[in-house]
């Protein structure tokens, strides 16, 4: 018997169905594309371009017709900064959380039972690494558990990783360098920042560059 | 087959539980059509038994009547106590002994049937009809017909008052919420019974308490669509008293709800699933019980260059999408509060920032930009803005205002 009938063989014995591919829900940035039903995951240090590439995603989903919700941990959202991004904000619920990431957690949660959404973003940004970290990876399964069957995307945007093997796509954000335009003490300019987005998914990699644009 | 109640009480009301056709035929008889109980109760004499209890339970003093038709009923209401069923057909026979007055005929017409010894019910309807119309005309006709139990006629119909509210006075005053639930369930089961019976639906519900301490404490929950779920309402009301509790023990609960049509819609094959309006309503009343009232909503731009002007819009309806952009735009983090800095200056431009854990020298800066507004108001804002990058490697926004330096952001 080949060797490569085996594991067929195995699978049909014990009833094994492959499990599908997840519909991909578009980023704005090439190559990176976020699967529903899933926890994306979003890391960088300050400044790294992962709060861009976050309003992205929710530009994409509410030009969709689609309900976003940001809970939001550290009360960081800017409203001016969405709908420069093109976020539409009526289709967009925003939890205020006040420096409170448990209550980000319970929001986050009660949401994704509550179904409904496309996107949902856990803003742990500006939230301590120390407090980000003691959430326990019982509840990072526990939202992964709750995203699954649905049509949703679960996102945690933090300064580093903290759901682990919870998450089917990391995407660490690094920013490569800021642009910036005119003479210094004159007419200098932010223009914006390039980013580089290195994206992990069932052993694929991707590193796009995409450019920040402040201007 | 139709009831007559007649006596003292609300009975209009005691009818109005038992059919939608209700005639007020007089000021102390209501009568209304009971076809089709059967098959909730039976016979004729369960429906009458039904109809009794309800009365003693509501505290209508009434005597209870069914015929198959509306003036037998009545004749047999007005003239028997208790509870009477006329059998189909024996109308004649059941009304019989009764006296003639109870058919209000003309002071002339009851006087020359009393002169010709006719008193009642069955001597009017023994006399040929030939010989009333010759000698009474139409009118003694009629009184013929009424007293062998053969009138037929539509009911002349009251519109019901949409009216839904209820109440309870309780014997003991109430402290604690959980015991408040059960009485809520009970309000909230009976108008939602009410309207479905009329198929009606409804988007608030108004709550009001009589306190021990002769106040009242009134709370209105608004849903985003009419509704019936009365599972969802009791929650959101549960959620809503936690959050706005009364200042003393309660006495007493109205409730009454806004009667609207309920809303049929079907999604269309192709359009994004959006949150269940109802449910979602639950879960933002569950998030606003952990983050706060007014920290859950929409966001909504304020006209005015005031910076992070905006405020928290309820949760509504969607307008149509702008045309997507391509282009991903560099975003920012707000710091609220802002944090309070100490900046070193070097010819006039930031070139050291301390503001908490952030820290470093200034190696890129872009401003001053001066902007001020509502200086024609109480509440005037002005500053400076310098686009900083530091050497902790982040981008930030600073700006330097009456009360002195701050950090307003991070670049993100």
């Amino acid at each position: 018997m080949p060797a490569a009938t085996l594991p067929k063989q195995f699978e049909s014995f014990l009833g094994w169905q492959p499990r599908p591919e997840p519909e991909l829900l578009p980023s704005g940035v090439a190559q990176i594309d976020l699967p529903r039903g899933c926890l994306t995951e979003i890391v960088g240090p300050a400044s790294s371009g992962r709060t861009s590439l976050m309003l992205s995603i929710l530009a994409q989903a509410t030009a969709r017709e689609e309900v976003c919700a940001v809970v939001d941990a550290e009360d960081a959202f800017s409203p001016h900064a969405a709908a420069a991004a093109g976020v539409e904000l009526s289709r967009l619920l925003w939890v205020r959380c006040g420096h409170n990431a448990e209550h980000a957690l319970r929001a986050a949660d009660l949401l994704i039972q509550g179904g409904g959404f496309g996107v949902v973003v856990m803003d742990l940004g500006d939230t301590p690494e120390r407090t980000a970290r003691r959430i326990s990876l019982t509840s990072w399964f526990r939202l992964r558990r709750a995203v699954e069957h649905t049509p949703a995307v679960l996102i945690s945007l933090a300064r580093q990783s903290n759901a682990k093997t919870c998450a089917s796509l990391v995407i660490e954000c690094g920013r490569t360098r800021a642009n910036w335009s005119g003479a210094r003490g004159v007419s200098r300019l932010l223009r914006g920042a390039e980013v580089r987005a290195r994206a992990a998914r069932r052993r694929i990699e991707c590193s796009p560059v995409f450019t920040a644009r402040a201007i | 087959m139709f009831a007559c109640l007649h006596g003292q009480g609300n009975l209009t009301a005691l009818a109005f539980e038992f059919s939608p056709a209700v005639e007020a035929t007089s000021a102390d008889t209501v009568t209304f059509d009971v076809s089709g109980l059967d098959r909730l109760f039976g016979l004729p004499q369960e429906i009458a038994g039904a109809i009794a209890r309800r009365a003693r339970e509501t505290g209508v003093q009434a005597s209870v009547a069914i015929a198959s038709n509306p003036d037998a009923a009545i004749c047999a209401a007005r003239g028997f106590r208790g509870t009477s069923v006329i059998p189909y057909g024996d109308e004649g026979k059941f009304l019989g002994p009764l006296p003639l007055s109870l058919l209000a005929p003309t002071p002339e017409l009851l006087e020359t049937l009393e002169r010709w010894g006719i008193r009642r019910f069955q001597e009017m309807a023994a006399l040929p009809p030939l010989g009333i119309a010759e000698r009474l005309g139409p009118e003694g006709l009629q009184l013929r017909v009424l007293a062998r139990g053969e009138a037929d006629r539509k009911l002349r119909l009251v519109e019901e008052p949409l009216c839904f509210e209820d109440e309870i006075e309780l014997e003991y005053p109430v402290e604690l919420l959980e015991p408040l639930a059960f009485l809520l369930a009970r309000m909230i089961n009976g108008l939602a019974t009410r309207l479905a019976t009329r198929a009606l639906a409804t988007d608030e519900l108004r709550l009001r308490l009589a306190l021990e301490d002769r106040t009242t404490h009134e709370r209105t929950l608004r849903l985003p669509v009419p509704s019936l779920d009365t599972r969802a309402f009791l929650k959101l009301m549960q959620l809503d008293l936690e959050q706005h509790p009364p200042a003393a023990p309660l006495v007493k609960l109205w409730m009454s709800v806004n009667p609207v049509k309920p809303q049929a819609a079907q999604n269309g094959l192709f359009v994004p699933l959006a949150p269940e309006p109802v449910k979602l309503e639950l879960t933002l009343a569950r998030i606003r019980s952990i983050v706060g009232e007014d920290r859950v909503g929409s966001p909504e731009l304020l006209d005015t260059h005031r910076p992070d002007a905006f405020r928290i819009a309820p949760w509504g309806r969607f307008p149509a999408c702008p045309s997507l952009r391509q282009t991903v735009q560099l975003a920012i983090r707000i710091f609220r509060p802002p944090l309070a800095a100490r900046v070193t200056l070097a010819s006039g431009q930031p070139d050291f920032v301390t503001a908490g854990a952030i820290r470093g020298k200034v190696l890129e800066y872009a401003g001053p930009w001066r902007t001020s507004g509502d200086w024609w108001t109480a509440d005037p804002w002005t500053r400076d803005e310098w686009d900083i990058a530091l050497s902790d490697g982040a981008l930030y926004r600073i700006y330097c205002g009456p009360l002195g330096w701050f950090v307003e952001g991070s670049y993100d």
